[in-house]
């Protein structure tokens, strides 16, 4: 897919306020004004404990522009189910007007991934009518970076002082193989493409999942300044691919399909690992050439895999 | 109306299907699982007037229906044991939240070493959760109590939990009598929330709140759920005159004797000695306080020690949380002895949590009532009225030494 729609084309509606807590250069707020520009305002938010909620502003005051239901860590496919369920009768009962409003969770990597996932895979087993948002920070950022199943190799974290030993679950993937009608991954720094694939989500009726690949200043140790800049850098070195997949067909999306193709030579690896200071101590091991050629493999195995299954 | 003779399972599907609700989540757990099951077959012949939602845990059912009433839905779903402690993070959600919830739990003992069978633990531990929690000792009781816990729980924006013994009641086949649907629709008109999740309404809902605004929000259901004692009582009397059927209070005296109030199942409805209901000079000595399925039983007991030259009574615990101090304490003359028979344990603590109840709810009550209780019928424990009477005379030792 080419990426075509211009910001300035995008509508000018906000779902979020000017006055949020979040730290400067969160990408949360970045990905939530897309999110609120793709769906309009006929639409019902649910969050889990992340950044996006600690940031919200102190009750009685919020700095979102739509409905939304805090609810609790491992709640949101289950709590997103109920909203939505009970909205279908409700309507249909005439006892709310219609057409019913978009329902969809915006919810961090540890929501999604680890606490959360039960109740998320459960709801894309029933194809519930909702849109799963993870916005994937790779750490558990909001109680001040601890480890999740989203941290990749080698990432320090307060959990793995010492940088991670394992690598990351292939979540996308692990939703795809759910078959629900839409499943894409988006990143923050290709906002155009991340506003279509919500404007695809928003037509589709069941459950949608889509993962904002989204890089976090003070948990991976980056200045303020350059969220889109790294967010960029990752896509680029295929350490985060951009697909999606309708109703189980994949289709790997621009710049990520010139790397898998070979059509385009990867960005440095290690120039993205070394501006992050996550990885830190990965850069000063003696064994770090070896380490960085085992993480380019894993990269390199993943787009291979995503090109093969975007051809069956 | 129409008598029906079914399982204290079914007398409570058949009500859920009636009360209009809107939105049911579940999932498996004996011996709370045969409502599900019903409730799924109204479902397929098209029966219910909400969704059934089949989720994966117990966790996600009180999260998805809690989030299901905050879009102003009446929402309904039935646990037992383990599964009521894995919900109780939401438990809390859904009181804090204000979402009234109506769920039966059907009474059974909690793991570890695992047991099907029936005893209040699982119910007691979740005392805390801002939940208001009916007990039932009778298929007719637990018919008639979704209707009330709607009614309660709507009105309070409190949820309501209603308790009943496990295969004791739930798998029992015993009389009950239904309503017609007009009735029903009387006393239950459609839920009118104040407030919807929806963008009509508006609204962020449950962010973070500094000490002062978290602290007024749970001080007010902590009164809240205080003044839902009123509340329970009007909607227990408007039950009464809509349908003609006496209802047990919050806390249900028999006579000396043991048989009036009636649990429905001892035989003794409406064979009350009209001498011992009038009070007076027959006024037992000895009143016996328990909640659940073995109130039948307390009434058999409390007959014999009468016939055994011990006055007396049973007491039928209906209302757990809000606890009914003062109705308790009306209902005990001053110098009479309050014997508890628990079906939980208060670790810690010499027998269980309605004993603790009692004491404190007596204590300033200036009526020098002497108190004692143990715990019986743990794990489902059979009760005989034998091995009742046995340990209240026990206990009635205690409270001389």
């Amino acid at each position: 897919m080419s990426i075509s729609a211009k910001l300035t084309d995008m509508p000018d509606h906000e779902l979020i306020q000017r006055g949020t807590g979040a730290c400067a250069g969160c990408p949360s707020p970045m990905g939530l004004r897309i999110v609120g520009k793709a769906l309009g305002p006929d639409a019902i938010m649910v969050m889990t404990p992340s950044c996006a909620v600690a940031s919200i502003g102190m009750m009685p005051k919020s700095c979102y522009d739509v409905p939304v239901l805090n609810v609790c860590f491992a709640s949101a496919g289950a709590s997103a189910a109920g909203i939505s369920g009970a909205l279908d009768v409700q309507i249909a009962k005439g006892v709310i007007a219609g057409p019913k409003p978009v329902v969809f969770n915006w919810v961090g990597d540890g929501g999604t991934y680890d606490i959360g996932f039960q109740g998320v895979s459960a709801a894309a087993e029933r194809n519930d009518d909702f849109i799963h948002f993870c916005y994937n920070n790779e750490a558990y950022s909001n109680t001040g970076v601890q480890r999740s199943g989203a941290t990749p190799l080698h990432a320090a974290t307060t959990t793995t002082p010492a940088g991670k030993s394992e690598g990351k679950k292939s979540m996308p993937l692990l939703m795809l193989d759910h078959a629900p009608a839409y499943v894409a991954t988006a990143s923050i720094a290709y906002p155009q493409d991340f506003y279509k694939k919500i404007a695809k989500a928003k037509d589709i009726k069941g459950f949608r999942y889509i993962e904002l690949h989204a890089p976090c200043g003070p948990g991976w140790k980056f200045p303020a300044s350059e969220t889109v800049e790294i967010g960029r850098m990752a896509v680029k070195t295929g350490a985060w691919a951009l697909w999606e997949a309708e109703n189980g067909a994949l289709t790997i999306n621009a710049p990520t399909l010139q790397l898998a193709e070979g059509k385009t030579k990867p960005s440095s690896l290690e120039d993205y690992l070394k501006v992050q200071g996550r990885f830190a101590g990965l850069m000063k091991d003696a064994a770090k050439e070896q380490a960085i050629a085992v993480m380019a493999q894993g990269i390199e195995k993943e787009l291979a895999d995503l090109l093969a299954r975007s051809k069956r | 109306m129409s008598r029906e003779i079914a399982t204290g399972n079914t007398a409570c599907a058949l009500a859920v299907k009636a009360a209009n609700v809107d939105f049911i989540a579940v999932y498996p757990i004996t011996p709370q699982t045969t409502i599900s099951e019903k409730l799924a077959d109204y479902a397929a012949a098209g029966e219910l007037t909400g969704k059934y939602l089949t989720v994966e845990s117990e966790h996600s059912v009180m999260s998805a229906v809690a989030a299901a009433a905050a879009t102003g839905a009446r929402t309904f779903t039935a646990t037992s044991s383990q599964g009521l402690l894995y919900m109780h993070e939401i438990l809390h959600y859904a009181a804090g939240g204000r979402l009234p919830v109506v769920m039966v739990n059907v009474n059974r003992a909690v793991c570890a070493p695992w047991c099907l069978y029936a005893d209040h633990q699982d119910s007691v531990s979740q005392r805390d959760t801002g939940w208001l929690q009916f007990y039932c000792a009778s298929h007719q009781e637990i018919y008639d109590s979704i209707f009330l816990a709607y009614k309660v729980a709507e009105q309070m924006e409190i949820p309501v939990m209603i308790n009943y013994d496990g295969f004791l009641l739930s798998h029992s086949m015993l009389p009950f009598e239904t309503l017609e649907q007009e009735v029903i629709d009387s006393y239950l008109p459609a839920r009118q929330p104040a407030w919807r999740l929806h963008p009509q309404w508006g609204g962020t809902f449950s962010n973070v709140a500094g000490a002062a605004e978290y602290a007024a929000y749970r001080h007010k259901l902590a009164q809240d759920t205080l003044e839902a004692l009123p509340v329970i009582k009007a909607a227990i009397a408007e039950y009464e005159e809509l349908t003609g059927r006496p209802q047990p209070g919050l806390v249900q005296a028999g006579s000396k004797g043991g048989q009036a109030g009636g649990t429905g199942r001892t035989g003794g409805e409406g064979q009350a000695d009209s001498e011992s209901q009038t009070g007076g000079e027959s006024q037992a000595e000895v009143y016996l306080l328990s909640m659940g399925s073995m109130a039948a039983e307390m009434e058999l007991a409390a007959a014999e020690l009468t016939k055994q030259g011990i006055p007396a009574a049973a007491l039928k615990l209906r209302i757990y949380r809000p606890f009914p101090a003062e109705e308790l304490a009306a209902l005990l003359p001053a110098g009479s002895t309050l014997i508890v028979l628990d079906r939980n344990l208060a670790y810690g603590h010499s027998g269980g949590a309605l004993l603790m109840e009692a004491r404190s709810a007596l204590y300033n009550s200036g009526k020098n009532i002497k108190i004692a209780g143990s715990a019986v019928g743990i794990g489902g424990q059979d009760l005989p009225v034998s091995l009742l009477i046995e340990e209240i005379r026990r206990l009635l030792e205690v409270t001389k030494s």
